[in-house]
């Protein structure tokens, strides 16, 4: 009842529900879905009863492209996929390919894409810092954080010469060594970025509104979230330690020595802490492997697999009867199937690939994280506050062009 | 100075997975359990792969679920894989189990013909097979029974055909359109 007098009884707040439902479609041209996620909203009042997501506005036929093109032309499809982490997907598959190559990889090669990967973890995580903070309302984040990502994004501008779409590891290593003076930018950035991560922290760890837009949002119990097959910085935030880096190890991170935050709130705010934590982590990790670089090669010795030097084209013939045969022909990868696992910046990202033999996949597939996180979505939205929708979403982290594939 | 480091040079085919090392547990669990689960184990490049009978898949996920000593809980994945119309089975489904508490893993294989491309829906063990076989019966047209809601979840639900088998081009019948 209102307070004010004299108020004509027909202008009377009355808390009252409304008895219809409404049904409304959020997307796909919503900026605060992230791409071209359509979500159907049945909503009472403000409150969600029912999320359903629609997605496949961005299917390209990515898996099936694979199919028709050799192993190595793969690379480049991958980069699309999750493409706020290219070097993580070009890791996945070319490692999966390895794997039914039994490839040895050098250490120096394996050093570089664990500080590459870690620094598009890095990379991933400020774009989504930046866009979650600006979903709930925050603008100046945003510009921080590209700012940081900027420099990143020029590091790996130096060793591949894509900024987005680096296809920098090769099936066998990489595609060339990291250029002279590297070293000295990567000390760089990591000399500035525990300050860049101190100013994130009071831009808007100590934002009240911030606080209260996510704490207690869009609560996933620990059990859910398993049975939901949440992965990542997700999961982590139910205090479930699980990542791929520590309990499947590969590409030798099981030397680098780091913590897995975990957060106990289950929440969008537990979400949140996990992926700030998380990049000061993967600065550690960065700062070992940049300790532990050595001279030595990046490719492996498997001239029919890995594309020779120039400089070798130029004076040995079998070096240039391997690149014509390897550009022309591709090789002959042996018939198996795996199914190999890595941590991305959003979860497991697993890619199953099956040979019968010969040049090109039979199939090629990639769980990607953000798909499964996503299915999560209706349960996790049910009983939210509509406005709440866009945190959730955000602290999903979700990449359309992974989901859709 | 040469740091040397044992551990650092360990390739991506040395596998640390558990679950990879013969004999693996949760083949031998499922062969003691119920040996007509089980019609044949793999072992190769590090990874297991169990063949089920589909008529079985169900209980076996479960069985692999809940098995004390196993506790295969997370369903990694689910795909597809069509083998080509020539071929008797056809169809292949994968099944990539892990258990956050043991961290191995086990990969369950389904092998289905083209008249008969049915399977038991895992979505009552599991909740997030139900994206994951949307999916494969978007792509590959495999029914998986029992499932609650089966629809397309990537192509238009007036799609015709399926994306990813073998037989269908790779630009397809014809330009699709919104008309």
């Amino acid at each position: 009842m209102s307070t004010v007098a004299n108020i004509p009884p027909q202008f009377e707040i009355v808390d009252q529900p409304l008895d219809t439902q409404m049904t409304i479609s959020m997307g796909p041209q919503h900026p605060s879905t992230h791409g071209v996620l359509r979500l159907e909203l049945v909503l009472d009042g403000e409150m969600v009863v029912k999320a359903t997501p629609d997605i496949g506005y961005l299917h390209t036929g990515m898996e099936k492209l694979f199919e028709y093109r050799k192993y190595q032309q793969g690379i480049v499809i991958t980069d699309r996929m999750d493409y706020l982490n290219p070097l993580g997907n070009n890791l996945a598959y070319v490692m999966a390919v390895e794997k039914l190559l039994q490839l040895e990889i050098p250490e120096r090669a394996q050093t570089i894409r664990v500080l590459f990967c870690e620094l598009q973890r890095i990379a991933s995580h400020l774009v989504w810092l930046g866009t979650h903070a600006l979903d709930i309302g925050a603008m100046t984040v945003f510009f921080y954080t590209f700012r940081e990502r900027e420099k990143i994004l020029n590091l790996i501008e130096a060793a591949s010469g894509g900024r987005l779409t680096p296809s920098y590891f090769r099936i066998g290593g990489l595609m060339m060594d990291v250029p002279a003076g590297f070293e000295r930018r990567v000390q760089q950035f990591l000399n500035d970025f525990p300050q860049a991560v101190k100013e994130f922290h009071t831009l808007v760890s100590g934002n009240r509104i911030f606080q209260k837009r996510t704490q207690g949002i869009g609560y996933i119990s620990a059990e859910d979230a398993i049975d939901w097959g949440l992965s990542g910085p997700c999961l982590r935030g139910c205090g479930v330690n699980v990542d791929v880096r520590r309990t499947n190890p590969y590409s030798g991170y099981e030397t680098y020595d780091f913590e897995v935050p975990l957060e106990q709130d289950c929440d969008v705010w537990a979400r949140y802490m996990v992926r700030m934590r998380e990049m000061t982590e993967s600065h550690r990790i960065v700062t070992q492997a940049l300790a532990r670089l050595r001279p030595g090669p990046v490719k492996a010795d498997a001239p029919k697999v890995v594309l020779p030097d120039r400089e070798a084209m130029k004076t040995h013939m079998d070096a240039l009867i391997h690149h014509f045969l390897i550009v022309a022909e591709g090789f002959d990868v042996p018939a198996g199937e795996v199914y190999h696992q890595i941590e991305a910046s959003k979860g497991e990202l697993g890619v199953y690939v099956k040979s019968i033999g010969g040049p090109k996949p039979a199939r090629v597939h990639f769980r990607g994280p953000s798909f499964v996180n996503l299915s999560a979505l209706p349960h996790i939205a049910q009983g939210e506050m509509i406005a709440d929708v866009v945190a959730i979403i955000g602290s999903l982290d979700i990449v359309l062009g992974e989901i859709d594939r | 100075m040469e740091q040397q480091n044992p551990q650092a040079n360990i390739s991506p085919t040395e596998s640390h997975l558990d679950a990879g090392r013969t004999p693996s547990p949760a083949a031998t669990a499922l062969q003691r359990e119920h040996a007509e689960w089980a019609v044949e184990v793999v072992d190769a490049l590090d990874e297991t792969t169990i063949i089920v009978p589909r008529e079985h898949i169900a209980a076996a996920c479960s069985f692999l679920k809940s098995a004390p000593g196993l506790e295969f809980n997370f369903l990694s994945d689910i795909c597809g894989f069509d083998r080509g119309p020539e071929e008797e089975p056809r169809f292949e489904v994968n099944y990539h189990l892990f258990s956050t508490t043991k961290h191995h893993r086990v990969r369950l294989k389904v092998l289905l013909d083209e008249q008969d491309p049915h399977v038991p829906s895992v979505t009552g063990v599991w909740r997030t097979a139900n994206w994951h076989e949307r999916e494969t019966f978007d792509l590959f047209g495999v029914i998986f029974d029992g499932h609650p809601d089966l629809r397309r979840i990537l192509l238009p639900d007036d799609w015709q055909g399926h994306a990813l088998r073998k037989d269908f081009p790779l630009r397809g019948y014809e330009p699709y359109s919104l008309e």
